[in-house]
């Protein structure tokens, strides 16, 4: 065991950590060069091309240090969102220390601190790495000073990296090894492995990610996921070395993986233990939680008729994505479709470009909305979570809101801008600390529907990129919701309808009245938007009747051109969804979300 | 509906003195590369001989830039060459545009006698406010001057190209334009909305806003004043832009672009079409003169159409002329109850196995294809 180091890279957004895991793997030689290809660790299009990842993934690295000793190295690389706060916080407790990699021109962000908090917690090692040296722009000095002050870590300890052109990557991988320590654990005593990740193969089922802390795992064993009591037999554990490596064993201190027959990925419990069915441990690990969607949207499939499609679309894309809640939902104005939770806006996000593009399904989907809890004057609580299930307002004695705290990290000077979009947005108790000249932490409380309503978006832009942000849910707060609706040409549509605070029920009704002035094309007739609250119209705005809509000339070089206009109008039509006779598309109905000065 | 079924032959002169603001057309200003435009369109006739489609033409088009700017001597070559490189029908259709400010009697009558029947001007307005407005580098006095030796020349047909959609035009200015190009007595009017095309100046000015066009709803109402002016003069609106005082007089080869009848475009940025596929050669003069300069062919790309495809231009081409579409074109699930429904909002109506758009559907000729379709 005291040659095995289990560590994590933890980074704000766009800091490196990708490029770090690559150079990483490149230098112990687990990939032939002719193999590799970067951001080696994200499988997922959507994360190569967004530049983050989604699945956490593990590889296991052999290292010969100088003295010819040799290690094995396994980096669990994590979801680098807050999103899937959670799976990060379960992917560090299998680890002894972390990589706190700080971008060298950026410096200490929110995240950066999110992530430090999270690795405290579990009593990790941290190194921390100032990368991007190779930068113009990289400031070592003044990074070492925030990592003083504002991380509180020694920054003479602070290995200094280019992962990009590969320098300082053999100083972090002795460092690794001398200052993080070994696993410790007991291969005698009852299996105790952490569940950290799931990922789902369809020849073998599910592929579960863990740590062993105490016993030992082998093919054959009868496992018992301890939070669910279901047993499986043991087909194959291993170790991932980008592939997946049969070994014989794994025991304590290792960390790799276990195919058990387990179906799909809801099978298992991210955090969960496993554990001997025969020999079972006294109890399970510690820090289990069954994570609970806090964002939540419809989708309806565009086209009526492919509902079944959406549902087999949705039955496979949930066996790798276990924190994906679904049941069925109907509208009026959309048929039948799906009520989804999801861990954030990010997940959502996924979920809706998976689901286009590795499912090929074409999808509508709602604003997303929180979940708000009512209390009825008969005595009942009712959460409620979709606009549909609003209850009659004159049954409800009080309701109330979920509250996140917000921490803001800005450079000084736009604290005033800051400060006032945190008002606007109903933020409370805001603390406001000085970690190093020139640099303010502001912490907010804040309803998490403002958060979903453009706020990180309204962020970046009044600090010119330079705000980073971080929350976490506290808890649950009294305020005054109502149903804000929306009449198309006097006919109520259902799915875009969104709950909001009173106060800004006007204000909101306005916009997106203006919006979906911008997002419905014109038709032969007049088509006039409507917001409501109760029957009573507050918001109004009118699309014109287009008069004429032909090219004047269509001859040899226009006819290709034309034809192709015509092609991506017809797919764009099919991107339309028609309300009473009107052609609504597809973008409208996450038109309550945006703000029009973007 | 094809009148003949034989292939149109286009040429590309592209060569302007001056570039309108508006036009996105290939051109370029200089006509001192005529003599190596012209090898190298007669080259690339020679190329294309051996082709199945194209072994006999009823029609001729010079069209531009400015074909009038050629010299005597360039375009007596290249109506020569063509002719004996290709076969032409007796009654063959040959039309060449011309450009007011360079037309003389002398250049109308050689092209009488190169036998061009068929004259296209490109008057776009009398009005000199107008006229200075769209940049053309002749006044409104000096457009009516050239329409009349056009007229007097004694060519089969001629006819003009008119520009509507003017900043700050009426329906009654715009009727007083139409009233003065009837008095001349064309046989055929072309008469194109102002469009701010890609690349233009006029795009740069409409971008910054610097150019206020009408909007759809006096664009239409420009446009309805303007066919019911020349029905009530005769004309028949055989295409959303294109008017012909009968039946008879209506542009042959216009209407093969739009009927799927196969034409062979040479010269510069022209487009061909065999019957399922198309292809189009280099914009740039320089390009075009290079490739052929080294024996190899002008062309730039080609797409081959798929069935859909065909369809969907069908469905594109009918509804902008007075053809319409066939009835067993509208397929697909509700097509009955789509159609009905441009009925009843007047966009269609249906003669025999035959869908043809109403003039209100001309206005809509750009949606009908996919109010139509699924």
């Amino acid at each position: 065991m005291k040659h095995i180091r289990n560590f994590s890279i933890i980074a704000h957004i766009d800091h490196g950590k990708s490029t770090l895991a690559d150079r990483l793997i490149q230098y112990t030689k687990l990939v032939d060069e002719r193999q590799f290809r970067d951001q080696i660790l994200d499988t997922m299009d959507i994360e190569r091309e967004r530049g983050i990842t989604i699945k956490s993934q593990t590889v296991d690295l052999p290292y010969v240090d100088d003295r010819g000793e040799e290690y094995e190295l396994n980096l669990i690389d994590t979801p680098g969102h807050v999103d899937f706060s959670y799976e990060v916080s379960r992917a560090l407790a299998s680890c002894e220390g972390v990589l706190l990699l700080v971008d060298a021109s950026q410096g200490v962000e929110a995240q950066t601190l999110g992530n430090l908090y999270a690795a405290l917690e579990h009593n990790l090692v941290i190194i921390p790495v100032i990368n991007k040296i190779d930068l113009p722009v990289a400031d070592v000095e003044r990074v070492k000073t925030e990592i003083d002050n504002e991380l509180g870590l020694d920054p003479d300890t602070a290995i200094l990296c280019s992962a990009k052109e590969g320098t300082g990557v053999e100083d972090i991988l002795r460092a690794i090894v001398e200052r993080i320590p070994p696993p410790t654990g007991d291969a005698e005593k009852p299996l105790a492995a952490l569940i950290f990740d799931a990922h789902y193969d369809s020849f073998r089922g599910t592929i579960v990610s863990c740590r062993v802390f105490d016993g030992t795992v082998r093919q054959g064993d009868t496992i018992r996921l301890m939070s669910q009591g279901t047993t499986y037999r043991v087909e194959e554990v291993g170790v991932f070395r980008i592939n997946r490596e049969p070994q014989k064993e794994l025991s304590a201190g290792e960390v790799g993986y276990v195919i058990a027959g387990i179906k799909t990925v809801s099978d298992t419990r991210i955090g969960d233990t496993i554990t001997l069915d025969a020999r079972p441990a006294p109890q399970p690990l510690p820090g289990f939680k069954d994570v609970k969607p806090v964002v939540f949207s419809s989708i309806y499939p565009i086209a009526s008729d492919d509902y079944q499609s959406l549902l087999e679309a949705l039955e496979k894309y949930k066996l790798n994505d276990a924190s994906l809640v679904y049941q069925k939902d109907s509208s009026a104005a959309l048929g039948q479709g799906f009520r989804c939770g999801y861990l954030g806006l990010l997940h959502l996000e996924i979920v809706q470009e998976r689901l286009e593009r590795e499912f090929d399904q074409s999808i509508i989907m709602t604003a997303p909305s929180v979940q708000y809890r009512f209390h009825l004057d008969d005595g009942t609580v009712l959460d409620v979570d979709n606009p549909l299930y609003y209850p009659d307002p004159g049954t409800i004695e009080s309701s109330e809101e979920p509250y996140i705290r917000a921490s803001i990290l800005i450079p000084e000077r736009y604290v005033g801008a800051v400060m006032k979009l945190c008002m606007e947005r109903r933020g409370v108790n805001s603390h406001m600390s000085y970690p190093t000249p020139g640099r303010v932490e502001i912490t907010f409380d804040m309803p998490l529907a403002e958060v979903i309503f453009d706020f990180y978006d309204r962020l970046k832009s009044i600090t010119q990129g330079y705000g980073s942000f971080d929350y976490e849910l506290i808890d649950y707060r009294e305020s005054s919701l109502v149903k804000l609706d929306i009449l198309v040409n006097g006919e109520k549509v259902d799915a875009l309808s969104i709950l909001v605070h009173r106060d800004n029920a006007r204000d909101r009704a306005v916009r997106v009245c203006d919006r979906l002035k911008d997002e419905i094309p014109r038709q032969q007739f007049k088509i006039a938007i409507q917001g409501a609250i109760g029957g009573k119209i507050i918001s109004r705005s009118t699309i014109s009747a287009y008069r004429k809509d032909v090219t004047a000339k269509c001859y040899g070089g226009d006819i290709t051109r034309k034809r192709k206009l015509l092609e991506k109008q017809k797919k764009g039509k099919k991107r339309m969804r028609i309300v009473g006779n009107v052609e609504i598309p597809q973008s409208a109905f996450l038109a309550a979300l945006k703000t029009d000065d973007e | 509906m094809n009148r003949t079924g034989y292939p149109g032959l286009y040429v590309h002169v592209p060569f302007c003195k001056t570039k309108c603001p508006y036009c996105d057309f290939y051109s370029v200003p200089a006509t001192d590369q005529a003599g190596k435009w012209l090898e190298a369109v007669l080259r690339e006739a020679s190329l294309n001989i051996p082709t199945p489609e194209f072994t006999r033409f009823d029609s001729l088009y010079i069209g531009g830039g400015t074909p009038s700017l050629l010299g005597h001597d360039d375009i007596d070559n290249l109506i020569a060459g063509l002719r004996g490189t290709f076969r032409f029908d007796d009654g063959a259709e040959v039309t060449i545009e011309l450009n007011p400010d360079d037309v003389t009697k002398e250049k109308l009558a050689l092209y009488r006698s190169l036998g061009v029947n068929r004259a296209s001007l490109g008057v776009q307005s009398f009005d000199e406010e107008e006229v200075r407005f769209l940049g053309r580098r002749h006044s409104g006095r000096q457009a009516g001057e050239a329409v009349r030796l056009v007229a007097e020349a004694g060519f089969a047909e001629f006819g003009m190209d008119l520009i509507y959609g003017l900043p700050g035009q009426t329906v009654r200015s715009w009727r007083k334009t139409l009233r003065q190009a009837l008095s001349y007595g064309p046989a055929h009017l072309s008469c194109y909305q102002l469009t701010v095309e890609g690349d233009t100046p006029f795009s740069r000015l409409s971008r910054e806003g610097g150019l206020e066009l009408p909007d759809d709803a006096r664009g239409a109402e420009l446009f309805l004043a303007m066919s019911e002016y020349l029905a009530g003069h005769g004309f028949v609106q055989y295409e959303v832009s294109n008017f012909a005082r009968g039946e008879e007089t209506i542009s042959r080869h216009n209407v093969k672009y739009w009927q799927h009848t196969p034409y062979l475009g040479l010269g510069p940025s022209a487009h061909s079409f065999s019957g399922r596929r198309r292809w189009w050669n280099h914009r740039s003069l320089d390009a075009y003169l290079r490739q052929l300069g080294g024996g190899s062919s002008p062309v730039e790309d080609s797409e081959t159409l798929s069935e859909e495809q065909m369809r969907l231009e069908r469905l594109l081409f009918g509804f902008r002329t007075m053809w319409g579409v066939e009835l067993q074109e509208l397929s697909g699930k509700d097509c009955a109850n789509r159609l009905e429904d441009l009925r009843e909002k007047g966009l269609v109506e249906v003669r025999g196995v035959r869908v043809v758009p109403t003039l209100r559907g001309y206005l809509f000729a750009d949606r009908l294809p996919l109010m139509v379709s699924e």
